[in-house]
C-alpha cells in the first residue's frame, strides 16, 4: 500500500457507491416505507413507526392475501432445488468424459437460458394443451370414466410449473459445474482408484466433499430463481399461482403499505437463505483447512 | 499392516493392468456419461426442445374461438404483417412494437454496458485486497436474488407522483408542479431494466477483466501507452468475451421483456412479449405462437451472430 492510489481511483470509488445507492437505495426506501403507521400512504413521509402491515400481512386480513400461493412456491422451489442439484451434478459428472450429443446438449442448455421466456412458457403451455387434448380423447375413445367426469388440464404447478423452472435453473447449475470440475484436480481422484476405491467410493467420499461448497452455491441458485421465477411461470401455472404472480398481479390494485411489508419480508427471507448457506460454505471450507 | 498394503499394491497393479495409465479412458463401452446426462437431457427434451417444436408447429394452425385445428396455414403470419408492406413508409403495428423493443433492447444495452463495464474495472483493477473485492462482488450480485417484482416496485415510492423525487424537486423549488413522467413511462421502464441486469454484464465481464495477465498492462505503460490507450488497446479487447456473454444477456431478455415493460410502463407501452401473452389470454394459441416464432428467430439471429465471435465453455 506504499504506491500512492491515482485520481481515477477516487472517480472510480464514487461510481461505485453511487452504483450502490442505484442497486438498493429503492429496496431500503420500501423496507423503510413497510413499517409504515397504519394511518399513513404508499409514499414518504412516514406518519408513525408501527409493524401494522406486517402483522396484517400475517393475519392474512388485508388486501394480500398470500397463504396458499407463499406455500406452493416454497414447496416448488424446494423442489427445484434438490432436483437442479442433483441433476446438475449428474451431468457436470458426463461432461468430464468424451459423449456422443455433449455439444448438442450443452448448447440446447444455454439456448434454454437465452430464449425469451414467454416463449418457453408459451411453448410448454401448448404442449400441454396438445397432452390434454390427448388425455381427453383417450378417455372418450375407450370410455375412461374418471377422465371424461373429473379431468380438466395437466397443467399444474408441479408439472408444466416443475419443468418450466428447471428450464431456467439447470443451465445455472450446469455452467456452474463446468466451472467447478474445470478447476478440479483429477488426482485425489486417480489417487483413490489406486487404493481400490469403487467407483461409488470414489464419488462418495472424494469428489463428493470436494464439490459439496459449491453445490450448496448450486442450492442457492435453484431455490432463489425458482422462488422468484415469474417470467417462465406466468402461462404454465394453470388454475395456481405462484407468489411472484401474485405480488405482480397486486401492483395496480394495492393501495396500502401492505405490499412493501410484503416485499420485505420475502427480500429479508431471501438474503437470510444466502447468509446461512455462505456461513455454512465458509464453516466447510474452514474444517477442510484445519483437516489438510 | 503388511497384509493390508500388500492387497492395496495388488489392487493398484490390477487397476493400473485392467485400465492402463489414465482411468478416465476405459476400455468398452462408456454407459456412464450416457446414464448420467440422461436426466438433464430428458428435462431439456420434455420441457424445452419439444415445446419449442409445438410452438413451431402450432403457429401453422387455424383457430376458433373455442378450439385450434390442426392445419398448414400461413394465415397467422399473415395476419401478424398484415398491411406492413402495403403502408409503407409507414410503419404497421408489428414493425413499430419490434421497433420500440428495439430501441429499449440498444438504449438498455448502452446503459448496462457503461455502468457494468465501469464497476467491473473498478472491482478487477482498483480493489487490491482480495476481501474487499469479494465483499464488493457481493454487494453486487445479493440483489439478482431478490425478487424482479419487488425490485420494481421498490421505484413507486421514489418516481410516483407525490413520490420522493418529485418532493426533493418541488422543495427545492426547481418545479412548481409534480413531474408526471418518472413512473409509468419509457425513462421508468429503462431505468428498471438496467437496476435488473446491470449485473449481468458485471459479472462476465470482471471475470473477464480478472483473467487479464497484468504483465500485458505494466508492458503498455513502458511502452509508452497512457491511461486511455491502455484501456481501449489492451484491456477492453481481452475483456471482448466477457462483454459479449453479457450483451446477449441483456439483449435477449430484454428483446423477450414483458414485466417490466407491463408493471413500469403503467401496461401502456407495447413490447413483442406482451402481444404474446395478451394473445396468449384472449386463447388466439396459433398467432400466439407465429409471434413466439419471430421473436425467437430475431433473438436466435442477434444471438448466432455474437456466439460466432466468442466460444463461451473456455470461458468458464
Amino acid at each position: 500500500m506504499s504506491e500512492r492510489r491515482p485520481r481515477t481511483f477516487y472517480v472510480l470509488f464514487g461510481v461505485f457507491l453511487l452504483f450502490m445507492l442505484f442497486l438498493y437505495g429503492p429496496m431500503i426506501s420500501i423496507l423503510v416505507l413497510s413499517f409504515q403507521g397504519p394511518e399513513g400512504g404508499l409514499v414518504f413521509p412516514i406518519d408513525s413507526v408501527s409493524t401494522h402491515w406486517f402483522e396484517k400481512l400475517w393475519a392474512g386480513t388485508g388486501q394480500v392475501a398470500i397463504g396458499p400461493a407463499l406455500r406452493r412456491s416454497f414447496v416448488l422451489a424446494f423442489v427445484v432445488m434438490v432436483l437442479t442439484v442433483s441433476i446438475s451434478v449428474l451431468a457436470g459428472l458426463a461432461f468430464r468424459h468424451r459423449f456422443r450429443g455433449s455439444t448438442v446438449l450443452l448448447y440446447v442448455a444455454i439456448s434454454s437460458l437465452i430464449v425469451p421466456s414467454i416463449v418457453v412458457s408459451l411453448g410448454i403451455a401448448l404442449e400441454f394443451r396438445l397432452i390434454d387434448d390427448a388425455i381427453k380423447d383417450i378417455g372418450t375413445a375407450w370410455s375412461i370414466g374418471w377422465i371424461q367426469r373429473d379431468f380438466v388440464s395437466a397443467l399444474g404447478p408441479f408439472t408444466s410449473g416443475l419443468g418450466a423452472h428447471l428450464t431456467w435453473t439447470l443451465p445455472f447449475g450446469l455452467l456452474i459445474m463446468f466451472a467447478v470440475f474445470n478447476r478440479f484436480d483429477p488426482a485425489f481422484e486417480e489417487a483413490a482408484r489406486d487404493l481400490g476405491a469403487t467407483p461409488w467410493q470414489t464419488f462418495r467420499h472424494v469428489t463428493l466433499p470436494m464439490i459439496a461448497p459449491f453445490l450448496i452455491g448450486v442450492a442457492v441458485f435453484g431455490f432463489t430463481l425458482s422462488w422468484d421465477e415469474l417470467a417462465r411461470s406466468s402461462q404454465v401455472m394453470g388454475s395456481d399461482n405462484t407468489l411472484p404472480m401474485q405480488l405482480a398481479a397486486k401492483t395496480t390494485t394495492v393501495t396500502d403499505p401492505e405490499i412493501y411489508a410484503l416485499g420485505s419480508a420475502t427480500t429479508a427471507g431471501s438474503v437470510l437463505l444466502i447468509i446461512v448457506m455462505f456461513t455454512l460454505v465458509s464453516l466447510m471450507q474452514r474444517r477442510r483447512r484445519r483437516l489438510l | 499392516m503388511t497384509q493390508a498394503s500388500d492387497t492395496v499394491t495388488e489392487a493398484r497393479q490390477d487397476r493400473v493392468s485392467a485400465v492402463g495409465r489414465k482411468p478416465a479412458r476405459r476400455t468398452g463401452p462408456m454407459l456412464v456419461p450416457y446414464l448420467q446426462a440422461a436426466p438433464m437431457a430428458l428435462v431439456f427434451f420434455f420441457f424445452f426442445v419439444l415445446p419449442l417444436a409445438a410452438t413451431i408447429a402450432v403457429s401453422f394452425w387455424q383457430y376458433t374461438q373455442y378450439s385450434i385445428e390442426p392445419a398448414i396455414t400461413l394465415q397467422n403470419y399473415g395476419d401478424i404483417f398484415q398491411g406492413c408492406l402495403r403502408d409503407l413508409p409507414d410503419l404497421c403495428t408489428t414493425f413499430r412494437t419490434y421497433l420500440s423493443t428495439l430501441k429499449f433492447c440498444l438504449i438498455v444495452w448502452a446503459t448496462t454496458l457503461t455502468i457494468g463495464f465501469t464497476i467491473a474495472y473498478f472491482l478487477a483493477f482498483h480493489v487490491r485486497t482480495l476481501k474487499f473485492q469479494v465483499i464488493c462482488f457481493l454487494l453486487c450480485t445479493v440483489p439478482f436474488w431478490t425478487s424482479v417484482v419487488i425490485r420494481m416496485i421498490s421505484w413507486m415510492p421514489l418516481l410516483g407522483r407525490n413520490g420522493l423525487v418529485n418532493q426533493t424537486l418541488i422543495s427545492m423549488g426547481v418545479i412548481d408542479t409534480p413531474l408526471e413522467g418518472l413512473l409509468y413511462s419509457d425513462f421508468a421502464v429503462i431505468l428498471s431494466l438496467t437496476h435488473l441486469y446491470t449485473l449481468f454484464m458485471v459479472v462476465p465481464i470482471f471475470n473477464s477483466l480478472m483473467r487479464i495477465d497484468r504483465t500485458l498492462i505494466e508492458a503498455a505503460r513502458d511502452a509508452g501507452a497512457n491511461g486511455f490507450q491502455i484501456l481501449t488497446v489492451v484491456i477492453i479487447p481481452l475483456a471482448r468475451p466477457g462483454i459479449l456473454i453479457g450483451s446477449i444477456f441483456v439483449i435477449t431478455v430484454v428483446m423477450g421483456d414483458f414485466l417490466t415493460i407491463g408493471i413500469m410502463g403503467g401496461q401502456q407501452i407495447a413490447s413483442v412479449g406482451k402481444i404474446i401473452q395478451t394473445q396468449m389470454q384472449f386463447l388466439q394459441f396459433p398467432l400466439a405462437a407465429a409471434n413466439a416464432v419471430i421473436l425467437l428467430a430475431a433473438v436466435l439471429v442477434g444471438v448466432w451472430a455474437l456466439l460466432k465471435l466468442v466460444d463461451i465453455r473456455k470461458e468458464l
